[in-house]
């Protein structure tokens, strides 16, 4: 079964019994290997329980795979491995490749990637929570295992030698001075085989000193594509027959009806076709209208002038300060949201206590603003509906296509390509849907192309957030109790509510938008209580954005015990240090979170040496903390990062000079691409602090284009510092945790700087001089 | 109404309007996607190609404005993908997402025409109008530094096997 499901049933942070036998599940999945010939080479597949006494060849002709990543080697040594994870600049296919490849012993520059198109053998095809490379790390070792196993039993035969004189290296199997390529194995030998779930689970996996591939350094096999325009995107896609459109967006996200259309002044647009309003069951694209031309200029420039008459829906009066102000009042009802930690003794803890300290957060809206604007080509070709676009979550999006469509789900299908930016917006393939309408109401192939403002007036944002920190001493002045409330519009409320686990207050929650609260210090009692902002909900889709909750989460939290420690008197590193505590529930546990705090603590004295913290530093400049598990406690990425600023009084204007980030990721896979995504994420993080952050006002966001909307540019990049430690533990994510420390320790580089707090994200000029002068 | 260029060394001809943007004459009516659109206002970089030589935004350059120009587009800076600056762009790794690199190369490459030992803040000046979303800023100041210096490297080489066989 896939984390992903299981997760969403799971409460974070509360471990049940089930819990550790769904994660034995993932991790050593109750399911069989084969090997089976396909055309001229074997097919290296997982099968479903139940069918382990079918002969190989069958199973592979009849595809019953289990869904999840396979293989085939070639008569000419060429090793394909599937992907069914989504390209959008994390290499991922390098990544998983490399894991099958090391424990095959394969000739690396014979393996190729294959990103498959949308498919139930698949099972769920979702790219995102920085997953991939932890939850595919088993299965694919066992499955390169089982690789090497059969060539070498082949080989051995094949060279009339015993397999125990055998060995694998290279894509070759050697046997003293004798020698035979997988290639030729493949072609002259027999390799079917299959295995039962038990013997999956005893496959020899190589211990990690043996490793030449995984944690070495490589190149991304996407990456030469990448620099003389070879790559192919959504936006790249091209069918004979084809129309453009741009669709015409209603000023609220949800029910807005037209009243009229009138194209008469885009009739003399060379090119235009006609105006189509869109028929949507699903109620995904409500009020949507497309012009349909030859080309998209004549769409473009068609749309400006056809005048839509609109009947807008509720929300076409909310502004940014209306959420927030909402927020704050879901915040004070103590009856609303969902318990998340359900610790005994909160409220004693701080009835009891001789000081409490109470602090708000806000942050923005963000954009994605990804580079490509959301598109889609969609078309009927016998009797399948083919919808060409780059998506993170095809299977999420499928049945509302089908439904939109009027067809089973069975046909549709999806067309993979490069995305160009995920960023968690097209895990919402919402954009998919307007195109297939307008392809199924002409009969013909519709490309839809979204200008940048269509783009960002539709995207899924991250939703501004408030919440409330509280934390309470004893007489000792350590603390005792914490209590952590946070609001937010819920993606996953929106669109996926299937997913929502309970919390202790059988209340539904969304886990992604309160990960990160589940934090690893030993405070106490702690309460966490999520709410979902539903006018935020109502006004526009919220999105998941890289790292989702995690993102506002820890700028709460990691500036709440910044400001902790300077009420305790204590230096901000030494008050997290004495808080990360290897006991309780903080312990750890095998596989995924072995040490625990302590390996939270390392970081932070790791990134506390790199980052010469405590030097004496100009006037005005200050060095910043924060600390991150990333998301899920299940998945940690420990995380640390020192931010230095410097501030000019007069202007306000941050100047962020230098980020040292240290990250315990466990094995790491592909080196490069970590420190890359760790590079990405943490220049996201402060892009989010000191350059974007929009507001709605209206019902729609403010910002459209870049000529307002200000993402980080070469100019403002920090110097950077990166380090990894060194470790031979469960892989897990990199692709979002550097993103949630970075705001925290720009804001609390800040107070070292000029000794004013800055509570709301972005952090502003203004909002800089404000407080000096308050 | 027609408009001739020279794209990529050959001649071309389109018949589309006038005020059509070069983008999209490339992208849909020449069939070379490697030019991407990112914000329509030439605040993103991701469509810039060479007009002559100069870095060019092609979104909101009509095709008229190019008639008789020579074009440059990222499938036509190298006859095999191997110009310094795109060897430079693997040798770094560069590249995540990817969709706004064929813009940060063409840039690239006609800055190191006006500055071909380029500073942190020539190559901050030149680069700024260039987004990256997915942030790979370190490595294409790096990747840029990379190929100047093999540019200069060759380039001093050339002048000096010119020179020799002159004498």
């Amino acid at each position: 079964m896939s984390k992903f499901y299981r997760y969403l049933n799971q409460p974070e942070g509360v471990k049940t019994k089930a819990d550790q036998d769904s994660d034995e599940g993932m991790r050593v999945s109750r399911r069989g290997f084969l090997i089976g010939a396909a055309g001229a080479g074997f097919t290296l597949a997982f099968f479903r329980a139940g069918l382990s006494f079918a002969q190989p060849e069958d199973v592979v002709k009849d595809g019953t795979f289990e869904p999840t990543i396979w293989y085939q080697i070639e008569p000419d040594g060429r090793i394909i491995v599937n992907i069914a994870e989504a390209e959008m600049g994390q290499h991922v296919g390098t990544a998983l490749a490399r894991i099958v490849a090391d424990e095959l012993e394969a000739d690396w520059s014979m393996v190729e990637l294959n990103h498959v198109d949308s498919d139930p053998k698949w099972g769920l095809m979702v790219t995102g929570g920085s997953w991939s490379v932890w939850e595919n790390f088993t299965p694919l070792s066992q499955a390169g295992a089982a690789g090497r196993i059969a060539l070498i039993e082949e080989g051995a035969r094949l060279l009339g030698v015993s397999p125990d004189q055998c060995e694998a290296r290279n894509s070759q199997i050697i046997a003293g001075d004798q020698s035979i390529s997988y290639g030729d194995i493949v072609s002259r030998g027999d390799l079917s085989r299959t295995y039962t779930a038990d013997d999956l689970k005893k496959m020899p996996i190589k211990p990690a000193t043996q490793r030449r591939l995984i944690g070495r350094e490589s190149r991304a096999l996407d990456i030469p594509d990448k620099t003389d325009g070879a790559s192919r995107y959504g936006l790249d896609a091209k069918v004979d027959g084809m129309v453009y459109g741009r669709p015409l967006i209603p000023p609220t996200r949800y029910g807005a009806t037209i009243n009229n259309i009138d194209d008469s002044a885009a009739k003399s647009i060379k090119g235009y076709q006609q105006t189509i309003v869109l028929e949507d069951p699903t109620d995904t694209v409500p009020g949507w209208a497309v012009v349909i031309a030859d080309s998209f200029h004549a769409a473009n420039k068609a749309a400006e002038k056809v005048k839509v008459d609109w009947a807008a829906g509720d929300t076409a009066d909310v502004s940014e300060q209306d959420i927030l102000d909402h927020g704050v009042k879901l915040i004070e009802s103590s009856d609303k949201g969902s318990i998340m930690f359900p610790d005994d003794g909160v409220d004693e803890a701080f009835n009891d206590a001789a000081d409490i300290i109470e602090q708000d957060y806000i942050t923005h809206t963000v954009l994605h603003v990804q580079m490509e604007p959301v598109n889609a080509l969609a078309y009927e070709k016998e009797g399948v509906w083919e919808i060409h676009t780059g998506n993170q979550w095809q299977s999420l999006i499928i049945p509302v296509l089908a439904k939109a469509l009027g067809v089973k789900e069975d046909k549709v299908v999806m067309r993979t390509y490069m995305l160009g930016g995920g960023f968690g917006r097209r895990l919402n393939g919402d954009y998919a849907v307007p195109a297939a309408l307008a392809s199924k109401k002409l009969g013909k192939p519709v490309k839809l192309v979204f200008t940048r403002e269509d783009d960002t007036r539709f995207d899924s944002p991250r939703s501004a957030s408030y919440q409330r920190m509280r934390m309470a001493f004893d007489n000792n002045g350590k603390p005792s109790g914490m209590e952590h409330h946070a609001t937010a519009g819920w993606p996953t409320e929106v669109m996926a509510p299937f997913f929502m686990p309970k919390g202790a207050n059988d209340e539904p929650y969304d886990p992604f938008s309160i990960q990160g609260a589940a934090h690893w210090y030993t405070v106490g009692p702690h309460r966490v209580r999520a709410i979902s902002n539903d006018l935020a909900n109502a006004t526009f889709r919220p999105g998941w954005l890289r790292s989702v909750g995690s993102g506002w989460i820890n700028f709460a939290l990691e500036s709440f015990m910044d400001e902790a420690a300077r009420h305790a008197n204590k230096d901000p590193i030494e008050f997290r240090l004495e808080l990360l505590k290897t006991e309780g529930k903080n312990a750890g546990e095998a596989p995924n979170s072995v040490g625990g705090a302590s390996r939270q603590a390392n970081v932070l004295r790791r990134v506390r040496e790199l980052s010469g913290w405590g030097q004496d530093l100009p006037k005005d400049t200050g060095l910043g903390v924060a600390t991150s598990y990333g998301q899920e406690r299940n998945m940690p990425t420990w995380t640390a990062c020192v931010a230095r600023v410097h501030v000019n009084r007069d202007t306000g204007h941050v100047k962020l000079e230098k980020l040292t980030l240290v990250t315990d990721a466990g094995t790491v896979v592909h080196p490069d691409g970590a420190r890359a995504q760790v590079e990405g994420a943490a220049l996201w993080g402060a892009s989010m602090a000191l350059h974007e952050g929009s507001r709605y006002e209206k019902g729609e966001p403010v910002d459209r284009n870049l000529d307002t909307y200000t993402p980080m540019r070469i100019r403002d990049v920090p110097e950077m510092e990166l380090e990894f430690i060194d470790s031979t533990e469960v892989p897990v994510g990199l692709g979002e945790p550097a993103t949630t420390v970075t705001g925290p320790a720009i804001a609390n580089a800040i107070h070292a700087a000029i000794g004013v707090r800055i509570r709301e994200i972005p952090i502003t000029p203004e909002a800089v001089r404000k407080a000096l002068n308050a | 109404m027609a408009t001739e260029f020279e794209l990529n060394g050959q001649p071309v001809t389109v018949d589309i309007e006038n005020d059509t943007p070069l983008l999209w004459a490339l992208r849909d009516d020449l069939d070379l996607t490697g030019t991407k659109y990112g914000c329509g206002i030439g605040m993103c970089g991701a469509c810039t190609v060479l007009v002559n030589g100069r870095a060019t935004r092609s979104c909101i350059t009509p095709v008229a404005a190019v008639s008789g120009a020579t074009i440059t587009t990222i499938e036509g800076l190298h006859p095999d993908g191997q110009h310094p600056l795109q060897k430079a762009w693997i040798e770094t790794q560069t590249p995540q997402c990817g969709y706004c690199q064929s813009g940060q190369i063409m840039q690239a490459a006609a800055m190191l025409k006006d500055f071909p030992n380029p500073t942190d803040e020539q190559i901050n000046n030149a680069m700024g109008g260039n987004l990256c979303r997915c942030m790979a800023y370190v490595r294409i100041r790096k990747a840029i530094k990379m190929a100047a210096k093999e540019m200069n490297t060759s380039g001093n080489t050339a002048q000096e096997t010119g020179a020799a066989a002159n004498e």
